[in-house]
């Protein structure tokens, strides 16, 4: 075979690797923020593609979207134009978690991302595989790719998700594959074990797809989306919402003994069980057959039947994530109320990939090894489409602060969702893939999706990542909420006999005095629209989405504030930097274990060495000491 | 989760332990006052002059009793020595009461120090130069190594069993909580309401209740620490008491019904006051009654909080102090090797083992030798450790367990005011979570995966 010939391809600021949901996010941020940026993909035709789940959100996922929004990111604008279904869940427990989640159209959702990347002034897109990096003296100069070209860059992104030496097992079947049969990419992760960066392997899976034509659905129940409507972007206009009728639904059925039972008999037809698969799965999404053997007293699980998209009659079963051989797939599914007929489309699999051991990587997520590179989404160990597109726009935006010569932004825990995933992950690193659930987060009730952008708009537009429109608007949006809430504090609500009538329906003592209309909205019952009946109505109608927070932000003051005096002590402790340069070896006296985590994950900040787990207080007095003789002995 | 805890507002007593003389109980960090302020009948602190000494009763805010004349000093930051606010406030009840009141200040919110710590804040804010810093690392390692000791000797026992059972069944309920947040759709899980967290939290509060009930250390001045002295005859069990009731400590209590005729039974050691278990049997053993003393000494040891197990030094270990050794392992015990002013033919390395970590105190009842360490060794095990009495009843008696037990009560009256104004489960969640945290630093679990461990092992999720 003749030998491939190298060529000098053109010079970029940024160079993205991979166009799933981490890739599209880091090269848009890179791209809008000045730079020239190149993203490369193995296939144009699975930019953004979802080979899993046809649906964007869900609890702490829907914060991320809009998190990923309010930093001028993409995400929930593309979600927002290609839904089929949408719902807010969560909708009778408090603010905090509340969750909107959308069912996605998976040609529709790529589609339109990839038009997005092509409009895009400062970004090439471009297929080709990455097989390795050009690394000189510790730094990432650019890439190299399977047709011979060598192109430079200041920094490079690496999203390579499942991808990454990627192997598809079904049954007794296994081969090379990225996701849904696509090429993998055997060479680059390799090649990163030769600068040095630790690889482990990770898996994850799919169930089949059925044909919808093939489906009865008269034996399952209909799951439709909301009338009320919600959207991701805060940019998304209500107007634009689709009507109920014009939302696809979704449709719930159920395993049953006899599902289990073919399961328990083809046990040694599982790679699961018979070793063949290596890699660690995450527990919070199991197998079908994890199910059964781990949780063997339910006598039933619960599956969802969702569309993939309008223009197809692929069908999703969420639930049922298998790799048992396609004969017992077939099986399961026939076997299941509403699928008895169903036409298998695509078999269910388990994929193993190489992940880069996230303790390797900055709260930039730039690798420690090696100056100028970056790695995001499942690569650094996470599952789930929105975990990745959080970690992409972080990545791309401080590739992008490098490439420029600025300073990195690092976006701490009480300031998002993302901020606590990435500090997780460099910090604590992840034993199975990393998923974002609520209780991960300690200040959730600070991270809703109603101040996603309180939290994050004012940095996006100074990362020139938000228009100057778009941030006027958030102003007023801002001004608007601060206002009310002052009039509120000053407007008194009389104890007439209409309000007292109304607070006796709600079985509430009646008014004996007049109360602070601010007051009066913190009784449980009361909404501002209520409360509106009996005070002056402001000069201008207050946007649905001013009144939800100002609700939120009178109502639930007492434990706002006391989560917010917890954020200002930790913002002391993230103040207290650790040097770069520190040599834990020759601190005397900490314990064994805290030493060798220390010199591992090397901490930035104090607070971030504190939730390092086998570092104890002790250990941090000591350190804290060190740092501070260090710091005088300088000065002297 | 010590995150934080670098800023906590941090109390310990400043001075020796000891009996009589003035104890102080010193409090430094941003919420100095509002640690002391609670407690303190007098003048209120945050409005008198920094650097003054301030005359005034600490009270009990849950019962408005009154337990001791104070004077307070107020010093506020930066001119103290850690630079922060700080209240000394100065009492002279003894330890029971210089114990009370640091529970009392820990129950507002403030945390028992770590070891070194006002030392180590006074160089972190730059209050003491560079060449102390070596010292206040080497106090820091030094006193780790003890406080880690006793935290495992801690560990085990009635109390951290209970508090482990407490934290496991809040535990089940906040994974409850979290998987209907994380997976809203899931049904197989009864959805927990606020109904049932109340339900939860008032079980809750009540066991933790009957364990701060045990936590009066004044009962155990009424009642005294069960404490049996045991060993073989002539060993020098009728002289140690004697030397205890010699010191002039007996007596006792006020308490009515401690008359003359019971006066041998009640001593006052160290600030602890020890009600000994069959006096009888002592100088019965002692007069060689033999065929009994073995089977006394055992009913002695079921009916005790305390061991004081007497070996004499002098003479080789027996078949029987072999055998008293091994019925006390499980105790909380003293060993006492008298005669050690006598050639000692005793097996150190043998004893070492069989004490297996218990205190050895060398004594010598005739020089008078020995007495002080004991005493010392009482009032350590039961102020710094805690001690188990009533037989299996947990009892708490470690101010800062005690502090931590009213701070996880509080936050369950959280939980209950919040349910009561109608707040959703997810933010009275909040309140049951850090009432479980509190109880983790009890028994010092903080491992923070715990929750989502627990969930997927309790739920089969996959949405």
């Amino acid at each position: 075979m003749p030998e491939i010939q190298a060529y000098q391809g053109q010079d970029f600021d940024v160079i993205v690797v991979g166009a799933g949901h981490a890739g599209v996010e880091a090269a848009l941020a890179a791209a809008r923020m000045g730079n020239k940026t190149l993203l490369m993909t193995i296939n144009l035709d699975m930019v953004a593609f979802m080979p899993c789940n046809p649906s964007v959100g869900g609890p702490a996922k829907g914060i991320v979207v809009r998190e990923i929004d309010a930093l001028g990111g993409e995400m929930a604008r593309n979600i927002d134009k290609t839904y089929v279904q949408m719902r807010m869940l969560n909708t009778g427990k408090g603010p905090a978690v509340r969750a909107l989640r959308a069912q996605a159209d998976k040609h529709a959702y790529h589609a339109e991302m990839k038009h997005t990347l092509e409009k895009e002034p400062n970004l090439t897109l471009r297929q080709g595989i990455v097989d390795d990096l050009i690394v000189e003296d510790g730094v990432c100069k650019g890439v190299i790719t399977n047709t011979g070209a060598h192109y430079s860059a200041k920094t490079v992104v690496i999203a390579a998700g499942t991808a990454a030496r990627g192997k598809i097992i079904i049954g007794e079947l296994m081969y090379s594959s990225g996701p849904n049969n696509s090429q993998p990419a055997m060479k680059l992760t390799k090649n990163l074990e030769k600068y040095g960066l630790e690889l482990k392997r990770f898996k994850t899976g799919t169930p089949p797809r059925v044909d919808g034509n093939t489906i009865n659905y008269g034996e399952t129940q209909e799951q439709p989306g909301d009338k009320e409507p919600n959207h991701f972007s805060y940019e998304t206009p209500d107007e634009n919402y689709l009507a109920l009728k014009n939302q696809l639904s979704c449709w719930l059925t159920y395993t049953n003994e006899t599902t289990h039972k073919i399961i328990r008999t083809n046990l040694d037809r599982a790679p699961m069980f018979t070793g063949v698969i290596e890699g660690v799965g995450p527990r919070y999404c199991p197998s079908i057959e994890d199910k059964i053997v781990r949780f063997a007293d339910k006598s039933r699980h619960q599956l969802f039947l969702e569309p993939e998209g309008r223009k197809t009659d692929e069908w999703y079963v969420q639930g049922l994530s298998t790799s048992m051989p396609e004969e017992v797939q077939q099986k399961i599914l026939h076997s299941i109320k509403g699928l008895e007929n169903a036409e298998l489309m695509r078999p269910g699999y388990a994929i193993e990939y190489d992940v880069v051991s996230p303790y390797q990587l900055r709260p930039t997520l730039e690798t420690k090894l090696v100056k100028n590179l970056y790695t995001a989404g499942q690569t650094n160990g996470t599952s789930g489409y929105e975990e990745a597109a959080g970690q992409g726009i972080m990545a791309g935006i401080n590739a992008g602060l490098r490439a420029l010569g600025k300073e990195p932004y690092v976006m701490k825990r009480s300031e998002g969702y993302i901020g606590v995933m990435i500090d997780d992950l460099v910090t604590k690193g992840t034993n199975e893939p990393y998923r974002l659930l609520t209780s991960r987060a300690e200040y959730r009730l600070i991270l809703r999706h109603d101040n996603a952008d309180l939290r994050l708009t004012p940095k996006g537009h100074e990362l020139g990542l938000i228009s100057d429109d778009r941030y006027n608007d958030f102003l007023a949006k801002r001004q608007a909420v601060e206002d009310e809430i002052a009039r509120l504090n000053t407007v008194r609500v009389k104890p007439s006999a209409e309000v007292n009538a109304y607070v006796e329906s709600h079985n509430e003592k009646p008014l004996k005095d007049g109360v602070l209309a601010a007051e009066f909205l913190r009784r449980p019952q009361v909404t501002y629209k209520d409360l509106l009946r009996f005070i002056p109505a402001p000069e201008t109608p207050l946007d649905r989405r001013v009144i939800e927070e100002i609700e939120i932000r009178i109502k639930y003051a007492g434990y706002i504030k006391k989560a917010e005096e917890n954020v200002a002590k930790m913002k002391k402790m993230e103040a207290k930097k650790i040097p770069e340069d520190i040599d834990f070896d020759a601190i005397d006296g900490l314990a064994t274990e805290a030493h060798q985590k220390l010199d591992k994950i090397r901490p930035e900040t104090i607070a971030q060495a504190t939730r390092i787990s086998g570092v104890n207080p002790a250990d941090i007095a000591i350190l804290s000491v060190y740092i501070e003789r260090g710091r005088i002995a300088k000065i002297h | 989760m010590t995150t934080t805890s670098e800023f906590d507002t941090i109390a310990a007593v400043a001075t020796p332990p000891g009996e009589g003389g003035i104890s102080i109980i010193r409090v430094s960090g941003d919420h100095a006052f509002e640690a002391v302020m609670p407690l303190f009948k007098g003048k209120a602190l945050d409005k008198v002059k920094s650097h003054t000494i301030n005359y005034g009763h600490i009270i009990d805010p849950e019962t408005q009793s009154e337990v001791d004349e104070v004077m307070v000093s107020v010093m506020r930051a930066p001119r103290t020595y850690t630079r922060e606010d700080v209240l000394e406030i100065n009492c002279h009840g003894g330890l029971v009461a210089t114990n009370e009141i640091l529970q009392l200040v820990i129950s507002q919110g403030a945390r028992l120090a770590e070891p070194g710590e006002f030392t180590k804040r006074a160089f972190l804010n730059g209050r003491i130069d560079l060449s102390q810093a070596e010292a206040v690392m080497d106090l820091i390692r030094a006193k780790t190594d003890r406080s880690m000791k006793v935290a495992l000797n801690q560990l085990d026992g009635n109390l951290s069993r209970l508090i482990k059972n407490l934290r496991q069944d809040i535990l089940e309920v906040l994974a409850q909580v979290e998987v209907n947040i994380d997976y809203p759709e899931y049904d197989d899980v009864e959805t927990m309401t606020t109904k049932l967290l109340l339900e939860k939290a008032k079980e809750v509060k009540a066991s933790i209740g009957q364990l701060l009930k045990t936590a009066k250390q004044g009962k155990v001045l009424r009642d005294g620490l069960a404490t049996a002295i045991v060993g073989r005859p002539n060993v020098g069990k009728s002289s140690l008491l004697n030397e205890l009731l010699h010191e002039d400590k007996a007596i006792v209590t006020d308490v009515a019904g401690t008359t003359r005729d019971v006066i041998e039974e009640y001593v006052n050691v160290g600030g602890v006051p020890l009600k000994l278990v069959d006096t009888a049997g002592i100088h019965h053993t002692d007069d060689k009654v033999e065929k009994i003393g073995v089977e006394r000494s055992k009913q002695a040891i079921a009916a005790a909080d305390l061991v004081v197990l007497v070996l004499n030094a002098s003479e080789p270990l027996t078949a029987e102090d072999r055998q008293l050794l091994q019925d006390t392992a499980d105790e909380k015990r003293i060993i006492i090797l008298n005669k050690t002013d006598l050639p000692i033919k005793l097996e150190m390395t043998e004893l070492n083992q069989l004490a297996n970590g218990t205190k050895i105190i060398q004594a010598s009842m005739t020089k008078n030798q020995g007495i002080d360490q004991l005493e010392g060794e009482i009032s350590h095990l039961f102020f710094d450790e805690g001690i188990e009495t009533g037989r299996g009843n947990v009892m708490v008696t470690n101010a800062r367990h005690i502090g931590l037990l009213k701070q996880a009560s509080q936050a369950l009256d959280d939980v209950m005011s919040g349910i009561a104004a109608g707040m959703p489960v997810d933010l009275v969640q909040i309140d049951m979570t850090r009432c479980w945290n509190k109880l983790g630093e009890i028994t010092g679990d903080s491992y923070q995966d715990e929750l989502l461990d627990q969930l997927f092992s309790q739920f089969c999720v996959g949405k």
